[in-house]
């Protein structure tokens, strides 16, 4: 792949990446997320179009305008969720992507192949069973057998053991080697450094879609990767009051959650809050972050464990029970969560709020105080907007944010669960917000910050946590010296966290 | 090779949404106009018949006006469904159900009570009826996750045999011989109309208040606010802390309560008795949802475009007499009409942009 470039609304996912593979060779594809990793194998795929920029195979440039021409091209991909049909079984799933499915009786011929192939790569698996009764590992390896079946002579897995459980990863590796000794080329995308060491030949490391690093397995380690993913030298920055953390506000105990796919997202995590005190969260995205935000403001069941609030028990407890107790939440989806879209800017201002007797009489919500309140937070979070009789899916994405921040920070709450609370906002509007937190922290509230952003967590927080696969890697002060190896606690090296 | 992607549209203005609707119903009108060339008939004169049988005379202006008024109550119950998305198909059973309620307490209690009593206790059954009928697909979707579509749908043909049984059997009138049906209501149980027609005007009356408190509700209320967030992101709605099943629950029993009350008016202001489904209710619970949709939803409009629909269904009859098509040319009409109602809502929510390449 040569100068790729890609934007999106203007934001570059992928500038100038220039990118090769060799046959019997696995390229490992490094990156926070929102590097730019997934688009642009979504180019190679064909499932997007480069805005610049040519690929070639074998030397010759190609042009691949969907998946289908990059199936004939020898490319497969296993994406990161899967693509096959729950109710069917195993073969006919792979029947239905095989490109020589004969029309009539498909399964019969169909059937020898498949059980060839099974038997080269070693693959244990009864091919009449249903897909939705297989575990995330058997499924992956029907996607992989698809890929394969069609000619696939370079396979494309994005994050393949983000859904595997260890054993399972074991097999994907074991199976990606003999691949690989067969001569069939691999890109491997993930943000999990032991991975990329223990599977990869080379690493290409992408940072906000540019390439900042390539690097042989053999010649570097795990150290190095993590600061060329992370970009920097952690570099610790004070410049808000010292402050002394106050009573108790919020008590975590030993809570578990289940995610989305019906795996566990939360395994046991403890921690405390304080008045005053900006407690962050750090961790590459989907380690179960989102899950710990949710079941602490009351959107997802919490299985066991506890959560209180000022000594009250709050655990599943309803969203507006958990609100009314003091706790504002900035979801991580905000627009699946956190707007109604095709309702206006001041409807969506009170989302939270419009059963407080402020904005509601009896039955009646009180309209004129609804506007007034959308106005002060327009104007102090400086929402572009020419309206508030706006609808907010006509607002950018930062403006949204901007919105939604307002509403949540405005009522001074106890507790602020902020996910991501900067992302997306420009270098004003975040430094604006940052303040805003610190505002927050010195009033005697405390903030409960998710952050990617190391710069962010660094700044604003006076206790870190990392998370990782659920758990919690370590809880550090501001003045720990481990701070140096966060980026390797980030992606799961529990040896550093030793103490 | 043409290629057409679509985007959202942002700018969606007042004056857009009406022209959208205009042309949607001219394009609507012109393809019916193509079924009424196959059938043989001058699409202009038949179109013409349609409106001047409807609007264009007093006698036509009084039958649209009756039966504007079931579409109306039950048209702005659904656009409080619909703005939930909660795809109420069952009004037509709900209608039915109040039906019976109604004529229930009619004839138990209307001998003994005078009008100023029994008219309202019926119109209370009536609703409860329609209410406990629109409640049941609530719980099932909410605790059970069963589709409402399929439901609702089912719901109507339930109530319809039960209906019919109550008529055939138990409730069947000594009256009545050779035919199904319930003793006539007491005079004390029969709404009065306008003379010389069939306007019911008490169950008018009703209706348009409704229409009004409902527009109340939906745009100024705590519970309307919440009915918007519910329809447009459940998971704003679960994220606000709002209790998904009450707000179901209160939303359907005012979308059955209204179609109940439009079964009252049928039987009370028309009928007099309880006779087979079909002919209590002629698809006013599946016509209303065109109403709803034609009044974008807002249950004020749905007093206008009950009005329009009305005239429709009285149109077809006059063009079935005058032009002797059969009886399903008018709901060939209104279904080509809500067909093009709602493609014109894709469009007004979406811009299409056709680009020509070389390839």
């Amino acid at each position: 792949m040569r100068d790729i470039c890609k934007s999106f609304h203007g934001i570059h996912a992928n500038r100038d990446i220039n990118l090769h593979v060799k046959s019997g060779e696995i390229l490992g594809l490094l990156g926070e997320n929102g590097a730019g990793k997934t688009t642009l194998m979504n180019i190679l795929y064909g499932l997007y179009q480069p805005d610049s920029g040519q690929i070639k195979i074998n030397g010759s440039p190609i042009r691949i305008s969907n998946p289908v021409e990059s199936i004939t091209h020898g490319i497969g991909m296993v994406h990161q969720h899967f693509m096959l049909i729950q109710n069917h079984s195993v073969l006919e799933n792979i029947a239905l992507g095989y490109k020589d499915t004969p029309f009539f009786f498909p399964k019969v011929k169909l059937r020898k192949r498949v059980e060839e192939f099974s038997k080269q790569f070693d693959f244990k698996m009864d091919l009449d069973q249903r897909v939705w009764q297989l575990s995330a590992g058997e499924q992956q390896r029907i996607e992989i057998i698809k890929a394969l079946l069609n000619g696939a002579d370079l396979l494309i897995l994005d994050e393949p053991t983000s859904v595997l459980t260890p054993v399972e990863i074991k097999e994907l590796i074991s199976i990606l080697r003999q691949m690989k000794a067969e001569g069939h080329m691999i890109i491997f995308i993930s943000h999990k450094l032991d991975e990329i060491m223990d599977i990869c030949d080379r690493v290409t490391v992408l940072q906000k879609g540019q390439i900042v690093g390539h690097a042989d397995t053999a010649d570097t380690d795990k150290k190095a990767l993590a600061r060329m993913m992370v970009g920097r030298d952690v570099v610790f920055n004070i410049d808000k009051e010292k402050l002394t953390p106050g009573k108790r506000i919020l008590s975590v105990q030993d809570i578990h959650v289940t995610g989305d796919k019906g795996m566990p997202a939360v395994k046991g995590i403890s921690f405390e809050l304080f008045e005053n005190e900006i407690f962050g969260i750090a961790g590459v995205a989907g380690n179960g972050q989102r899950e710990l935000a949710e079941a602490i403001t009351g959107i997802r069941k919490i299985n066991s464990g506890s959560v209180w609030m000022n000594g009250k028990d709050i655990t599943n407890k309803s969203p507006r029970h958990i609100y009314d107790n003091g706790v504002s939440h900035v979801p991580e989806e905000r627009i699946r969560f956190g707007i109604a879209p095709g309702l206006f800017l001041y409807d969506n201002a009170i989302l939270k709020q419009h059963h407080l007797k402020k904005f509601s009489k009896r039955y009646f919500l009180k309209y004129s105080q609804v506007k007034n309140h959308t106005k002060t937070i327009i104007s102090d979070f400086k929402v572009a907007t020419h309206s508030i009789n706006n609808q907010i899916r006509n607002l950018s994405g930062g403006n949204i944010q901007k919105l939604i921040l307002g509403r949540e920070i405005s009522e001074q709450p106890r507790l602020l669960v902020a996910s991501h609370p900067t992302y997306g906002l420009d270098v004003g509007a975040t430094q604006f917000l940052r303040e805003h937190l610190l505002e927050l922290r010195k009033q005697g509230s405390s903030v409960l910050l998710f952050s990617e952003d190391l710069e962010e967590i660094f700044a604003l927080c006076d206790r870190v946590a990392v998370i990782f696969a659920g758990e919690f890697m370590g809880i550090l002060n501001s003045d720990d010296k481990r701070l140096s190896d966060i980026g390797l606690m980030m992606a799961g090296s529990k040896e550093s966290v030793s103490i | 090779m043409i290629k057409i992607t679509t985007s959202d549209r942002y700018n969606i203005t007042p004056l857009r949404s009406l022209m959208t609707n205009v042309f949607s119903l001219a394009a609507g009108l012109l393809v019916v106009s193509m079924i009424f060339l196959v059938a043989g008939v001058n699409p202009f004169y038949a179109i013409s018949e349609i409106f001047l049988g409807s609007f264009g005379s007093f006698y036509g202006l009084k039958e649209t006006l009756t039966k504007a008024i079931p579409l109306i109550l039950i048209g702005a119950g659904l656009t409080l469904a619909f703005r939930a998305k909660f795809w109420n198909i069952g009004a037509e059973g709900q209608l039915l159900m109040g039906a019976i309620f109604s004529t229930w307490t009619g004839l138990t209690f209307g001998e003994s009570l005078p009008p100023y009593l029994i008219v309202p206790l019926m119109f209370l059954s009536g609703f409860i009826g329609g209410a406990l009928w629109g409640i049941i697909p609530a719980i099932l979707k909410i605790k059970y996750s069963i589709n409402e579509v399929i439901s609702t749908l089912m719901l109507n043909y339930i109530c319809a045999d039960f209906l019919t049984m109550l008529i055939v059997g138990p409730w069947k009138g000594n009256t009545r011989f050779g035919f199904p049906g319930t003793n006539n209501l007491p005079e004390s149980a029969i709404l009065g109309v306008i003379p010389g027609s069939r306007i019911h005007y008490s169950t008018l009356i009703l209706a348009i208040i409704c229409a009004i408190i409902l527009c109340v509700v939906v745009y100024k209320t705590r519970f309307g606010y919440e009915t918007r967030v519910v329809g447009e992101n459940p998971d704003a709605g679960k994220y606000a802390g709002i209790n998904f099943l009450k707000t179901s629950l209160i939303i359907m029993a005012i979308s059955g309560g209204l179609a109940g009350f439009a079964g009252v008016g049928e039987i009370a202001g028309i009928h007099h008795y309880l006779g087979y489904p079909a002919s209590i209710s002629s698809g006013y619970g599946f016509t209303a949802i065109i109403v709803a949709w034609l009044a974008k939803l807002n249950p004020l409009y749905a007093i206008i475009s009950g009005i329009f629909f009305a005239g429709i269904l009285v149109g077809g009859d006059a063009i079935q007499i005058s032009l002797g098509l059969p009886a399903a040319t008018v709901e060939i009409v209104n279904g080509t009409l809500l067909i093009f109602l709602i493609m014109g809502d894709y469009f007004l929510n979406n811009t299409l942009n056709i680009r020509f390449s070389t390839k």
